[in-house]
């Protein structure tokens, strides 16, 4: 049994983590939350410097060439620094959007200018309440020309190009389509949300130049999502469980150092069974997250279970250890000074980023009756021979 | 990263395997599950059990993490672990020495005297004689240490009065692991003394208590002026405490594997044949919602083993993190049985034979898993042994501490 990162993928990890200490203080996460700055330039650059833009990205396209699992470290110290900058839009969405159904044109012109931090990409998907996938898209593609309008867009302002899903009549009737956001045909602006340290936009695309994405574009628009977004979950996941991590260990750090009624407040079993029942949280997120890592970085069959259990179970964690954060640091929890909120707004953002858990959970569900229906069917035509 | 063993691990499965399909047979897709709470075991059953034991040790597949010297194999606890992944694939009797091999032989061998390992161990080993623990009382159950049963020394022996409960095997074993209060001047922890007790001495009255699901997996244990030899005594006067962490640190050891992924698929099933408003209830988005959550949480735990395993892989002994398992994997069993039954709807209620759905199973499950919850460290009991050992968090404050015992305040008697 060998159910964990190599030495070699831990001291990358620590690599990561060790950078981010020093230039990736909470105080960088509050900057951006509290200026107009859409993201920390100079983090970017030491992130694209450091080549873990291009992590997974092979070398004939610019990248360092690794895989998946030294990602997935990387993610998780991202998610541990609440890193504000457009990491899972560019790496995750807009990279392997390109990596998975690009054309070799298109790899060679987009993933060395990814790999750099020189571009950044996105992924555009959503245009209203209530979606959590491909369904219902409007926004339309024919004649080389794209329209519609996505709402919202993760770093939509400040990416280059997107990769948007949209009604092209080929196949499902949706693809995927890469589009310059710098050109004509489109306007874009930064829009509120809820966790300001990220920034978020509305796009809208009117007549905008866009191609296929891919060489003659296959048409399963739909299930091309569907494969984007589990990648990006599993490392998302990562990221999130790196949030969590960091938030339940501040929280331990806190309880520990307030008095009242004479001793630390984590020396009632009240505060304790809490923390304890957190802890099991954040530790069933990190095993079903090895377990997304495993089969993402294996291009498993069960990638799209393995996706799924990753982003339920660290959406989870992440969102539950913002919750008690603020519970157990008090009063002060709730005051703007204090850094909890950062992690509770970065956690619900994060939840919903690539579609609510309700969704995920009830994919879940769809894909364990196929692969059982699957495992079923192979049985029978065992049993034949 | 990966779920492989490494070529030697492999290559112990494999002799594993061998020695198994040449002595037992496999199970089969019907079997029936493993009882989780262990039902009274006959007297044929123990002696089946015994064969078996006395089989697996001739061929060194006993107590394998043991030295060789007492009846083991001198294997690692990666083997160990091997060996039970292999061993639960086939037909095999209830394991009645897992409290004898797990718990009481490690301690004797961190505490015994020579002449006490040699007694005690290699019967242990081959089964002939079996062992249960003698621990909790009617008074003292989370509160281990706040145990009464008294122990008197008088001449070479000593004399015990007093009451243990929950004892399983107490009805067919030999031996039994025993802490007593042999002073009740000192503080709680300080007054404690260890013995081994032969259960088969006068004094000894065993009464089998009845669990809310019928079954009787536990005994109550009366001690009645029994006599025990100075000589069974494990460790010094007064450093039970210390010799009874030994125990109860074994029995913790103990990994929690499966985390009932086995439940989740037969759920699923119940699911796709019960209807609800009139269609599939798999087909129900709330049905989904929950079975997806059952799900993630039973894979948490069974990838939580996995890592576990390649902690141990590694050489590196499970610590009180493995509390994870029991305290997460119990409540889950729970709310699936609860969820089945509801599945159900009316006929949620039926325990009949013949006309309960999938046999009751959710039901015998619901009855039988609050004891699980409770049995080898309650819920809370976990949360502060992750707390305080694993979080390091301070210890609750409390008023037992440097007080003698008998000043310890203790509520009225229970009925």
């Amino acid at each position: 049994m060998n159910f964990d990162f190599s030495e070699d993928q831990k001291l990358l990890q620590k690599t990561a983590k060790d950078y981010l200490e020093e230039h990736s203080p909470l105080t960088v996460c509050r900057e951006v939350l509290e200026s107009d700055a859409p993201y920390a330039r100079d983090l970017w650059k030491g992130a694209a410097q450091l080549g873990w833009l291009g992590t997974a990205i092979p070398e004939e396209y610019g990248g360092a060439g690794f895989g998946y699992l030294e990602l997935a470290v990387i993610a998780e110290e991202i998610g541990r620094a609440l890193a504000p900058i457009p990491f899972a839009s560019s790496v995750y969405l807009a990279s392997e959007a390109l990596l998975r159904f690009g054309s070799d044109t298109q790899k060679q012109k987009y993933l060395p200018e990814l790999a750099s931090g020189e571009w950044i990409g996105t992924f555009a998907v959503a245009e209203r309440p209530g979606q959590n996938g491909a369904e219902g898209i409007e926004t339309s593609f024919a004649g080389g020309v794209l329209s519609g309008t996505k709402v919202p867009v993760l770093d939509g302002d400040v990416a280059n190009f997107a990769v948007v899903v949209a009604r092209s009549g080929h196949g499902s009737g949706l693809s995927l389509v890469l589009t310059d956001l710098d050109g004509d045909g489109v306007e874009r602006e930064a829009i509120k949300s809820i966790d300001p340290s990220r920034s978020t936009a509305r796009v809208v695309f009117s007549k905008a130049p866009a191609e296929l994405l891919g060489e003659d574009g296959p048409g399963d628009g739909a299930g091309q999502t569907d494969a984007l977004l589990d990648r990006a979950a599993v490392l998302m996941a990562f990221e999130q469980l790196g949030g969590a991590a960091r938030a339940f260990e501040s929280t331990l750090e806190f309880t520990q150092g307030r008095y009242a009624f004479g001793r630390p407040i984590a020396s009632f079993q009240a505060i304790k069974h809490r923390l304890a029942d957190l802890w099991c949280e954040i530790e069933l997120a990190r095993s079903n997250c090895y377990y997304g890592a495993w089969a993402l970085s294996n291009e498993d069959s069960e990638l799209g279970i393995a996706a799924c259990n990753s982003r339920i179970s660290s959406s989870h964690a992440f969102d539950l250890a913002g919750v008690e954060m603020i519970q157990l640091y008090g009063g002060v929890g709730y005051t703007w000074e204090y850094d909890c909120h950062l992690f509770y707004r970065r956690a619900k953002l994060l939840s919903v980023a690539l579609g609510n858990p309700a969704s995920w959970k009830d994919k879940l569900i769809t894909r364990l009756l196929e692969s059982r229906a699957a495992a079923a069917s192979a049985e029978a035509r065992n049993t034949d021979d | 990263m990966d779920f492989n063993d490494t070529p030697e691990e492999a290559a112990f499965r494999a002799e594993a395997r061998a020695w198994l399909e040449s002595n037992a047979e496999r199970k089969g897709p019907d079997d029936a599950p493993p009882d989780l709470l262990g039902e009274r075991t006959d007297s044929e059953t123990v002696q089946r059990a015994q064969d078996w034991q006395k089989k697996k040790a001739e061929a060194s597949w006993a107590c394998l993490t043991w030295p060789k010297e007492v009846g083991g194999r001198g294997a690692t606890a990666i083997q160990s672990v091997i060996w039970k992944q292999e061993e639960s694939k086939f037909r095999t009797p209830p394991d009645i020495f897992g409290i004898g091999t797990g718990m009481c032989g490690p301690t004797i061998m961190t505490h015994g005297r020579d002449e006490q390992k040699k007694r005690w161990l290699p019967s242990l080993v081959t089964g002939e004689e079996i062992w249960c623990q003698l621990f909790s009382e009617p008074s003292a159950g989370s509160d281990l240490a706040g145990l009464r049963t008294s122990a008197v020394r008088d001449g070479e022996d000593w004399t015990v009065n007093g009451q243990k409960i929950w004892t399983t095997g107490a009805q067919f074993s030999d031996w039994g692991i025993l802490v007593t209060r042999s002073d009740p001047n000192a503080t709680k922890h300080a007054g404690l003394t260890y013995f081994v007790v032969d259960m088969h001495s006068p004094g000894v009255e065993i009464r089998p208590i009845t669990q809310i699901n019928g079954g009787q997996g536990f005994n109550e244990v009366f001690f009645n002026d029994v006599r025990i030899p100075d000589a069974n005594r494990l460790g010094e006067v007064g450093d039970g405490w210390r010799v009874a962490i030994t125990t109860l640190m074994n029995e913790r050891a103990s990994i929690g594997g499966g985390g009932g992924a086995g439940s989740v698929n037969e759920l699923m099933k119940l699911a796709a044949d019960t209807e609800l408003n009139g269609k599939p209830a798999i087909e129900d988005s709330a049905v989904r919602q929950r079975i997806a959550e059952f799900y993630v949480r039973s894979k948490g735990l069974q990838f939580t083993g996995n890592r576990t395993l390649t902690a141990l892989s590694r050489g590196t002994t499970p610590g009180p993190e493995a509390s994870l398992g029991k305290l997460v994997g119990g409540k889950l069993i729970q709310d699936m049985a609860a969820f089945g039954i509801e599945l159900e709807g009316f006929c949620g209620s039926l325990t009949q034979e013949g006309l309960a759905p999938q046999d009751a199973t959710w039901q015998n499950r619901y009855l039988g898993i609050p004891g699980l919850r409770i049995a080898g460290g309650t819920d809370e009991v976990l949360r502060n042994i992750i707390a305080e050992r694993v979080l390091r968090l301070p210890p609750e404050q409390r008023l037992d501490k440097g007080v003698p015992f008998r000043d310890v305040p203790t509520g009225p008697p229970s009925k």
